[in-house]
């Protein structure tokens, strides 16, 4: 029956089969795209809230008399024993300034732990205005067993910040370290 | 026996050879078929005991884990198991007999293709008695939810891998076959709408199921190999998983209508005793609706936190949907106008398919509007939207397809009596499923969930015993297609309906192991324009 079938076979159908399969391939490789596609989107329109993940070399500039709040929530990620908090409910910065804000972290473990912490900002707008100068989210903190240290982030919001937005709200979530887990 | 095999020709090789190396496109058709009848019979079970538990408040039978484990595999088994397999099997069987081609262009792949499908789902299966159970995390598999499942977690992936490579070399064969193997005067706005609809679902099959693949390998991944695509402790970022899979999500939401939506195209006309009004419109309208599909994934999102812009962009984009898709059902109902009409069990599911589907329709546009999208979110209102387009679109779009062809393929008419007792059931028991639903969200029902306030109670009890009765109503389905099988019912003739348009009607029934060694001729009469 194989025989039947390949004489009424366009010669062409190999060939089709095999560019829809490279088509098939294609768009596998365009679902990894997607990750740094996604990564510079967000980094382009601050959108997703993320802030700058190394220093940034902004000079404190004059100082706009414009009072901006500023709100700190701290969040621990589901099952990691970890006590963080921020040293001040919230601050009020005027843009161009530069601040520093100082966090709480606990290791509630009878172990050495490696953290991570993860910032986000709101509203999204204001997330590429918010620069950090100095964060402990840049690297990975080790905490000794038990161990109880402060945390320090130095920032600048720019003064391009837009006019509508009064209040940032600046988060950090702590992780256990995933490099550390996995090891 | 199987040394003296004689390569005859005329007839299939004898038993479970016959299955194992089927090359025949009507072989592995079949194969697909009875797949996944099977596989709507595990996931209608798993959808029984949902209902079940959802029957009256309080937790009565099932634990909330197990709970979860079945609303994840009910939907990964029906919708891949279950619809996708039972579209491909329809275009197995038909295309090759509608623009007379004597197989499918590439009869190997084809086994393959269906042989990978029983291999992946005995694994997605055997996660139910694996340590921590099955996947619990919904069909969608969101990190870091779906990061937590147990053992099951690589039998998940490498299943849903299975299920994507089953999909695309049976959307390649589809293509290649259509594009190559028509019957010379068979032109591309000639061919029948059924073929056209699977043209168009095949290339979104490529387009999109490879990016699912590449998603989940990004879990696969991020749970074993240290990476942090979607893991905020590394630098990732859970909502891109969302973005990825939804744009796999929505064109896939459209291979499960697209064929369906080719069924009613040939079984309205037939019924109507009219040709299909429109045809080349419809031709476009498919093709708007594949193209739109890829451009409003994130209206499954709209809750993530988006910015105005691209919340309204997605809303218009998703609206703008509406208007191909109302083309398509203008010109079946224009098909019908002043056609002479009878109403034998193909006619009736398409007909509540036209109804039903329009409301899942609708229902999709009050979701589209990001306002109202912020309260129906996540509601029961999602759930009935989503099975009035499945279930009375989808389902019975191939359950139309069955009635409309099986007497080609067994060469007995089914039982008519039995087969419209099976079509008022099921239309009656699958709106006073789904139908309560509508309130139960409207009125702050949260989907996947196995209890609820008891305000919810009455219209969950009237939901369930639905639910029981369209699953009671599917068993007369299977016993009309077994009837006809074993041959009790009249011969049919070739046309087997009153002078249906098609080159499948011109072949005797059953059909014979092989056809169009020969490709027809395709005389304006038998064509569809």
């Amino acid at each position: 029956m194989g025989r039947q079938t390949e004489k009424r076979q366009e010669p062409g159908s190999a060939a089709l089969a095999g560019r829809l399969a490279l088509l098939a391939l294609a768009m596998f490789g365009f679902g990894f795209l997607l990750v740094p596609v996604y990564d510079v989107f967000c980094e382009i329109t601050g959108l997703g809230g993320k802030t700058n993940d190394s220093a940034a070399t902004v000079e404190e500039t004059a100082v706009v008399n414009r009072a901006v709040d500023l709100e700190f929530v701290t969040r621990v990620n589901q099952y990691a024993p970890w006590e963080f908090r921020a040293s001040q409910h919230g601050m009020t910065v005027n843009p161009g300034g530069l601040y520093e804000a100082r966090f709480v972290a606990r290791n509630l473990r009878d172990r050495a732990v490696t953290a991570q912490a993860v910032p986000s900002v709101a509203p999204q707008q204001a997330a590429k205005h918010f620069k950090k100068i100095d964060c402990f989210c840049f690297t990975t903190q080790e905490f000794a067993a038990g161990e109880e240290r402060e945390l320090l982030v130095r920032f600048i919001v720019e003064p391009e910040l837009p006019e509508h937005i009064d209040t940032i709200t600046l988060s950090y979530t702590f992780f256990d370290s995933n490099l550390a887990a996995s090891n | 026996m199987s040394e003296h095999d004689h390569h005859d020709d005329h007839g299939p090789a004898k038993g479970i050879k016959r299955w194992l190396y089927a090359t025949n496109h009507k072989d592995i058709g079949t194969m697909y078929l009875v797949f996944s009848l099977a596989m709507f019979m595990i996931g209608g079970f798993m959808a029984l005991i949902i209902r079940t538990e959802l029957f009256s408040p309080g937790l009565q039978f099932i634990n909330p884990a197990f709970f979860n484990q079945m609303t994840t595999m009910h939907a990964l088994i029906m919708v891949f198991g279950a619809v996708m397999p039972a579209f491909v099997g329809l275009a197995n069987w038909m295309i090759p007999l509608m623009i007379g081609a004597p197989d499918m262009a590439l009869p190997r792949m084809n086994n393959w293709s269906f042989w990978i499908l029983p291999v992946a789902f005995s694994l997605l299966l055997s996660t139910l008695f694996m340590p921590g159970g099955a996947p619990a995390s919904g069909w969608t598999m969101y990190p870091p939810l779906v990061l937590q499942t147990g053992d099951a977690f690589p039998f998940l992936i490498f299943s849903v891998h299975l299920m994507g490579l089953s999909s695309i070399m049976g959307a390649i064969n589809v293509i290649v076959t259509i594009i190559n193997m028509r019957a010379p005067d068979m032109l591309l706005l000639r061919m029948p709408m059924f073929v056209w609809t699977w043209l168009i679902t095949a290339y979104l099959l490529i387009a999109v199921m490879p990016v699912l693949a590449g998603a989940v390998t990004m879990l696969l991944t991020d749970q074993f190999f240290g990476t942090s695509f979607f893991l905020a402790a590394g630098g990732g970022d859970p909502v891109m998983f969302q973005h990825i899979f939804w744009f796999f999500g929505h064109p896939e939401v459209y291979i499960m209508i697209l064929p369906a939506f080719g069924v009613v195209s040939e079984i309205i006309p037939t019924f109507s005793r009219k040709p299909l009004f429109g045809h080349d419109s419809m031709v476009y309208a498919a093709s708007s609706i594949a193209f739109l599909s890829f451009i409003v994934w994130a209206h499954h999102m709209f809750t993530v936190g988006m910015p105005l812009s691209g919340q309204l962009f997605f809303m218009f984009a998703t609206m703008l949907i509406a208007v191909p898709t109302g083309v398509k059902v203008f010109n079946w109902t224009a098909t019908m106008w002043r056609g002479a009409m009878t109403f034998e069990t193909p006619m009736l599911f398409s007909l509540a398919f036209l109804f039903l589907f329009t409301i899942g329709g609708l229902s999709g546009l009050m979701l589209a509007i990001v306002p109202s999208d912020i309260q129906y979110h996540d509601s029961y209102f999602v759930v009935a939207h989503f099975h009035y387009v499945l279930v009375p679109g989808a389902i019975f779009g191939i359950q139309a397809a069955v009635y409309y062809w099986l007497p080609k393929w067994s060469g007995h008419m089914y039982n008519e009596k039995l087969g419209k007792l099976h079509f008022w059931l099921s239309a009656v028991f699958v709106n006073v499923t789904f139908f309560p639903m509508h309130f139960l969200g409207l009125a702050g029902m949260p989907r996947r969930i196995p209890d609820y306030s008891t305000q919810f109670a009455n219209f969950n009890s009237v939901a369930s015993i639905g639910a029981i009765g369209f699953g009671l109503s599917q068993l007369l389905f299977i016993y009309i297609i077994w009837l006809s099988v074993r041959k009790q019912g009249a011969q049919a003739t070739s046309e087997v309906w009153d002078n249906p348009k098609g080159l499948e009607w011109t072949v005797p029934s059953p059909a014979p192991y092989h056809t169009f060694e020969r490709p027809p001729e395709v005389t304006t009469d038998k064509a569809f324009t």
